[in-house]
């Protein structure tokens, strides 16, 4: 009869920096680590310093998917910009199009009606919906849990079927605009949501049987990739990577923005900060998610879905604009000109699903932005990554890449 | 924007003044107080979180040519704050590092030097990040085109791969297309704001 031993898992660092006295110490091997690799969920680079199987350091090449991004906002119109922003985290382009209409919005000083609030929150949260289901799927299978990610991907097509009926497209959704949205909900689309969240709750309740207490994914990610409160703060991290490390920070809490103050939901915080920590916290977020979108469909607002004050800024509506002369004249003023922005700088922070997302806009009047510099979430969450894998194992690699949940567009921009 | 953090900050650092803003508290400060601000900010006032490091540059012909911004905040009171820091040198552009500070400096700070050419003194890994080691341009400066400049391939074995090709200018007659509000207007038609190669100028040659 096999007898009973403990394996620790603990105290790799620890680990490690014995293997640094050891006189039988190896030769150090160089590995690249993609940009073409499964595992870093995009074109990441990691040139990693193998002493064995312990990594003794690491370097994160990035920019495999730089497009400038910043500079084409300089050379276009604030509109013209909006699908620039689908593809900063395509993962969840619909969070990205609101927190950029709001940037713009506050920088020209115009609000938007409860309506157009109250859809955006949808898409927010739908966005946030879809970008976890994607995260954990396939941190499921950086981790070997295969089955989770037929089970997110499900609810996902789900998802984009009605993105699809809201926005016209799937991915590149576009979906805001300065001041506004590009239209209104379809007839029947809120009930249609209503639906789908009722049945994503069972689903998320199964994911959460097949890996919270799944014993394999549990040795895999505890005490894995533990980041301190402090080290978080320090390298800038946000989102779920942070509250994951036990610090209390959601923007949707602290600077409310787009009427979150009105909803009710709860942030899940972490209190180790590893790998398995960051999958609770996503997997909370999921069910808040939920809550919310179910709260702004229950008290959905009538009225406007645009700013109809905003006449230099939101493009009048067809009907007026065949039928009259004044709209004509704005409406071909604001396609060719750009909506008119006054002078100015603002920066606003949204809490997108990989973190925080914000953009910096200085404006010296017109329609075309002087300067804007996107801060990417998925920037700060890597950087941390020198500092973080030493001492860790080869195999440890993937699982903390899953856990930080980054997406290159956004990191590169 | 009035604050009272601004004022004591303008009173504790000879030299810096308020700045205009539109959301959050603001303040230019002069470069070389940049470190002693930044600490003051983390130790004493609570910003423990260096949100973002960017630089805008305000074209060749205008002194001070550029100024770096960042966004300070604080992550228990919710507060933030803008400081803004004019580059003394038009030509080679120094800023100081708030690397030591902040960790999350060491990155944003590369990206300012790799898009726009600012050096950071004191950096403790001062390379491109987004482009290419041997790229030789600063592609956010304004006199940068839009559709790029020729030049070699990263990977000399690629670029022999490749026989010889380069990178080349992006074509641009596909837009961005927006009119300019400033000229006659004649001038003014929507069009893309760089042309790099259209129908009249020909693509270059790439074999």
């Amino acid at each position: 009869m096999a007898s009973e031993t403990e394996i620790s898992y603990g105290d790799i660092a620890g680990r490690a920096a014995q293997y640094d006295k050891d006189e039988l110490r190896g030769e150090e091997m160089v590995l690249n680590m993609g940009p073409s690799h499964p595992a870093t969920h995009g074109v990441l680079r990691l040139k990693l310093k193998l002493d064995g199987d312990i990594i003794s350091g690491c370097d994160p090449v990035i920019g495999y998917l730089h497009r400038g991004d910043e500079k084409l906002a300089e050379n276009m119109t604030y509109n013209q910009f909006v699908p620039y922003t689908d593809r900063l985290d395509y993962l969840a382009p619909l969070a990205n199009n609101v927190a950029y209409a709001i940037a713009v919005e506050r920088l020209a000083g115009i609000d938007v009606p409860e309506r157009c609030k109250a859809i955006r929150i949808i898409c927010c949260e739908l966005a946030r919906i879809s970008s976890h289901l994607l995260g954990l799927g396939v941190y499921g299978m950086d981790t070997g849990a295969l089955t989770t990610f037929m089970y997110t991907f499900t609810e996902r097509e789900k998802l984009y079927t009605l993105f699809e009926e809201l926005t016209g497209a799937r991915f590149t959704t576009s979906y805001t605009r300065i001041g506004g949205l590009t239209r209104d909900m379809p007839d029947g689309w809120m009930g249609r949501v209503n639906h789908f969240c009722n049945q994503l709750i069972p689903v998320v309740d199964e994911l959460d049987k097949l890996l919270t207490r799944n014993r394999i994914f549990m040795d895999r990610t505890r005490d894995i990739g533990i980041i301190s409160k402090e080290d978080a703060l320090a390298w800038g991290l946000t989102g779920a990577n942070l509250r994951a490390s036990g610090h209390d920070l959601d923007i949707r809490k602290a600077q409310p923005y787009c009427g979150y103050e009105n909803y009710d939901f709860d942030v899940p915080i972490g209190s180790a900060g590893d790998c398995y920590d960051r999958y609770l916290v996503r997997m909370e977020e999921l069910r808040q998610s939920i809550r919310i979108v179910q709260q702004a469909i229950a008290k959905m607002p009538d009225g406007l879905w645009y700013n109809d004050e905003a006449k230099k800024i939101f493009k009048p509506q067809k009907d007026k604009v065949l039928t009259s002369m004044e709209e004509l004249i704005q409406n071909f003023m604001i396609v060719t000109e750009g909506p008119q922005i006054p002078a100015g700088e603002v920066y606003f922070e949204a809490e997108n699903p990989k973190g925080v997302l914000a953009f910096f806009i200085h404006s010296k009047g017109g329609g075309v932005p002087y300067r804007l510099k996107i801060r990417g979430p998925s920037f700060c969450s890597l950087s941390i990554l020198e500092h973080l894998c030493p001492g860790h194992m080869m195999s440890d690699v993937p699982v903390i890449l899953g856990s930080l949940d980054f997406v290159m567009g956004e990191c590169d921009r | 924007m009035e604050s009272a953090l601004v004022e004591e900050l303008i009173k504790k650092f000879e030299g810096s003044t308020q700045r205009e803003s539109l959301d959050i508290p603001a303040a230019n400060v002069p470069a070389d107080l940049l470190l002693s601000v930044a600490e003051w900010l983390r130790n004493e006032q609570g910003f423990d979180l260096l949100m973002d490091v960017t630089a805008i540059d305000w074209s060749e012909d205008v002194s001070p040519r550029f100024t770096g911004i960042y966004h300070f905040a604080s992550s228990t009171k919710h507060n933030y704050i803008r400081i803004a820091a004019d580059c003394e040198d038009d030509v080679e552009p120094e800023l100081p590092t708030l690397a030591k500070l902040y960790p999350a400096a060491n990155w944003h700070e590369r990206e300012t030097y790799d898009l726009l050419g600012i050096r950071y003194k004191g950096h403790p890994d001062l390379r491109r990040i987004l482009m290419w080691d041997d790229y030789p341009y600063f592609p956010l400066r304004k006199e940068f085109p839009l559709a790029g400049i020729e030049t070699e391939f990263p990977a000399a074995d690629v670029a022999e791969a490749a026989g010889g090709a380069k990178v080349i200018p992006a074509p641009m007659m596909g837009g961005p297309f927006h009119a300019p509000q400033t000229g006659a207007m004649s001038k003014r038609e929507p069009r893309a704001a760089d042309q790099s190669w259209n129908e009249e100028k020909p693509k270059p040659n790439n074999d």
